[in-house]
């Protein structure tokens, strides 16, 4: 290979993937580390990276706490009972009481907020959303996080952490290579902050052929926030805990903002109200302590998200889809309407263009929903990730080992998608995540726990064999046939990602089977993934472009792996509605009011799984209105 | 398709490839200006739109379903500080124009280098401070809210 071996060496914090999570680590490095290095690593260009890269029209996770709006621990209670009880709520709540200095210094950079004309406080969506006009929120975001970094390298795909050689279980670094040049790059670090994505693309999408792209989350969201960290044998949490996204149809439009601004609702075929006839069933399948209609029409006690996805899904299977929002009541109003449209400019533009395209008017028709393929990802209405330290004045013994957000391998950090247990987060929970994580980094190496890190030139070069083995192989077998795609000894990575999307879908409970799946079909779905995971090592690609392609999808793959194995462990339906275990349609407190973590050994590849404590916040947690309908005898 | 470019508008400047997250805007080697390479990994994010100072680029809404004949178009200005889309329905009945804000500052003007900041007083490395806080949570001299300040206790076990 004429590739060049680019090394930048005693960098002290290297951001891997710098969308919201990484830019707020590379921001607040500089701080608690002046005279640190501080470098970013990523695959795209940092302007606009990320799930945040189209931009954003709300900002879903702020307290307000400066207009006396909420606690840390009013979101921590909505996460948990959205979550159906499985959240890291030291975490949660951690980030929670950090998030709106985050908001306050986005606002004075210059990220245009929207503002309560009557009381001067932001204009509020929901009760935990603030509405923006945030086009440029990622461009605005990235320039801190420029003027914070000794360095940006843009266009450098991140395949590999570099571990240490002298200690075990110590990071010391990562490697990649520039999508452009081809160059072999190799990042020396004292803390590695992983601010990669989550997953999108590894189940099969409703979408087939060119609209294969038009996925919720971005589809340059390849996992490798979990397909970088398993690979270093870091722990992993919750990453059975697929999301599924009730969405406009075909171009998955945010709903948020028409729930709960716009107040639109839902109705079937029939114009019918359906979601509270499906709840009776639902509450013996989950139990009144997670589905009480009741006391969630009077407080602000949430459905859990997954819960009304299972309304939908039924409602669809009993003949009555499709579903439909409600939009011709608010579009009458001309500012609504307006808002409506910005919206999908503001963060899905594809949702426009297809409305414009099949001439869908809202304000004259009701436009269809649909649930999506399932998400792999961290910091929207679900929490998989990594397992990681909280914070040393919140957490319990077993949630905290020395650092905050350091994942247990030591001096590898995570922010955003790639934390485990804390949804809810979203973007501006993620950019304080990445901050939180970038000050313990600098404490860690303050501390003299990065001394003596070496790396070896054997595991440099071994790492470099493997990165450009799927060029070398399409060389070789390339030559044997006379064109085409079809070749016996390698799959290309669209080949690949086509066969991934298809045992998700079939074996792990995507769209296809209605979310259904099974321990039969979990352990066939594990074989066949075993035999991909050979044919991986037989991925071909013909140009770097491609290159790039194949190293997301061994991401894509190391994180359906866990996916299948969190999801066979777990033996009860905790997420009705996310996804169903058909041997075990019961949601079960009493063995699997647990978070689940795993572990798959760097050497082997074979996986550990065990159960962790879960751990709540009481006290004085409760609002006042839910207190009295306890005392009734509601949960 | 996603995206696509204009012949005769493109001249290979490369602002698309530059900013493409997705890495998906390539210059053609023959004709020496982008094209979509792989268009079913677009989003349609826009980003590559937004940065042609030619307006080359367009988008056309996914083949497998959306029918021809729409028009989604974009100015983003950073000197303005706004973003200006004109929306145009296949069957002629809707055309609207849309402006939005994107910055409440002149480009970059609101950024600071932390690096010439003060530095953090020593003790506070050990607190679970960040830069800014405990000032910016609320906006006033409130403590950062801990578990004991607001009542709270961590538990094993299931209560609700």
């Amino acid at each position: 290979m004429g590739y060049k071996t680019i090394i930048e060496d005693d960098i002290d914090i290297l951001v891997a993937g710098a969308g919201l999570g990484g830019t707020g680590a590379a921001f607040e490095a500089r701080y608690w580390g002046q005279n640190k290095k501080i470098v970013i690593a990523e695959k795209a260009n940092i302007d606009r990276s990320g799930a945040v890269a189209q931009g954003l029209y709300a900002i879903n996770c702020y307290m307000g706490t400066r207009f006396g709006e909420n606690n840390p621990e009013d979101h921590v209670r909505y996460a948990r009972i959205d979550l159906m009880g499985m959240v890291r709520e030291d975490l949660a709540f951690d980030m929670a009481r950090h998030v709106d200095s985050a908001v306050h210094q986005f606002e004075e950079w210059g990220l245009p907020i929207m503002r309560n004309t009557k009381t001067g406080a932001y204009l509020r969506e929901g009760r935990w959303q603030i509405m923006i006009h945030g086009e440029s929120y990622k461009p605005i975001v990235a320039e801190a996080a420029k003027k914070s970094a000794d360095k940006v390298f843009n266009r450098v795909c991140v395949t590999h952490l570099l571990m240490d050689d002298a200690k075990e279980n110590r990071v010391a670094g990562a490697v990649g290579f520039n999508v452009r040049t081809g160059n072999y790059h190799v990042f020396k670090s004292k803390t590695v902050v992983c601010g990669a994505g989550g997953a999108s693309n590894i189940f099969k999408p409703r979408s087939v052929g060119e609209g294969a792209g038009r996925v919720w989350y971005a589809p340059w969201s390849s996992g490798s926030a979990y397909g970088l960290m398993i690979e270093a044998g870091a722990k992993m949490t919750q990453m059975e805990n697929r999301i599924v996204l009730a969405r406009f149809k075909d171009g998955y439009g945010p709903v948020g903002a028409y729930f709960l601004h716009l107040k639109t609702y839902t109705q079937n075929c029939n114009g019918e109200e359906y979601e509270s006839k499906w709840f009776p069933a639902l509450q013996k399948m989950v139990g009144i302590e997670y589905l009480d209609p009741e006391a969630s029409h009077t407080t602000h006690r949430p459905i859990p998200t997954c819960l009304r996805n299972h309304a939908i899904i039924n409602e669809v299977n009993a003949g009555r889809g499709p579903i439909h929002m409600v939009t011709m009541e608010a579009f009458q109003d001309p500012h609504l309407e307006e808002i409506g449209w910005h919206n999908f400019l503001g963060m899905t533009v594809g949702q426009a263009v297809l409305w414009a395209a099949t001439d869908v008017d809202p304000k004259y028709e009701n436009p269809e929903l649909t649930t999506s393929e399932p998400y792999v990802m961290g910091s929207h209405a679900t929490g998989c990730g990594a397992w990681c330290s909280g914070p040393e004045d919140v957490s319990p013994d077993e949630y905290f080992w020395g650092y905050n957000r350091m994942t247990t391998v030591e001096g590898l950090f995570g922010a955003g998608d790639a934390v485990g247990g804390t949804p809810h987060a979203f973007s501006s929970g993620s950019f304080t995540e990445g901050r939180l994580a970038a000050k313990a980094a600098c404490k860690y190496i303050d501390d003299g726990k990065a001394e003596g890190i070496m790396v070896s030139e054997a595991q440099i070069a071994r790492r470099k064999e493997e990165i450009y083995k799927p060029l070398e192989t399409y060389t070789v077998g390339r030559n044997e046939i006379v064109a085409g795609s079809v070749n016996p000894n390698y799959i290309n990575p669209r080949q690949g990602l086509d066969r991934l999307q298809k045992m998700m879908d079939e074996y792990c409970g995507g769209f296809g089977v209605n979310y259904m799946t099974n321990d039969k079909l979990l352990s066939i779905g594990l074989k066949k993934m075993a035999i991909f995971g050979e044919d991986l090592e037989k991925i071909a690609a013909s140009d770097i472009h491609e290159l790039l392609r194949a190293w997301e999808l061994k991401h894509r793959y190391l994180t359906s792996e866990s996916v299948f194995q969190h999801t066979l462990f777990r033996k009860e339906t905790r997420w009705p509605g996310y996804y169903y275990r058909g041997d075990a349609m019961k949601l079960d407190d009493e063995n699997w009011h647990v978070l689940t973590v795993s572990r798959r050994d760097p050497k082997t590849g074979e996986y550990t799984m065990e159960k962790a404590p879960l751990y709540h916040l009481v006290g004085d947690i409760e609002d006042e209105d839910l207190a009295k309908l306890k005392a009734q005898g509601h949960h | 398709m996603p995206t696509f470019v204009y012949m005769t508008r493109c001249d290979g400047c490369g602002q698309c490839v530059d900013i493409c997250p997705s890495d998906i805007m390539h210059i053609d080697k023959t004709l020496r200006r982008a094209y979509n390479i792989e268009p079913n990994m677009c989003w349609e994010c826009y980003s590559c739109v937004k940065a042609c100072p030619h307006n080359a680029i367009d988008v056309r809404g996914y083949a497998d379903f959306a029918p021809l004949g729409h028009s989604v178009r974009v100015n983003r200005d950073e000197e303005k500080g706004t973003i200006a889309w004109r929306i145009k329905f296949r069957n002629g009945k809707k055309d609207m124009d849309l402006l939005a804000p994107i910055t409440t500052k002149p480009w970059g003007s609101g950024h600071y280098d932390l690096a010439s900041v003060p530095a953090p007083a020593k003790d506070t490395v050990n607190t679970e401070l960040l830069y800014n806080e405990p000032k910016y949570v609320a906006m006033n001299d409130n403590a950062l809210m801990t578990l004991e300040s607001n009542g709270l206790e961590i538990k094993e076990g299931v209560y609700y």
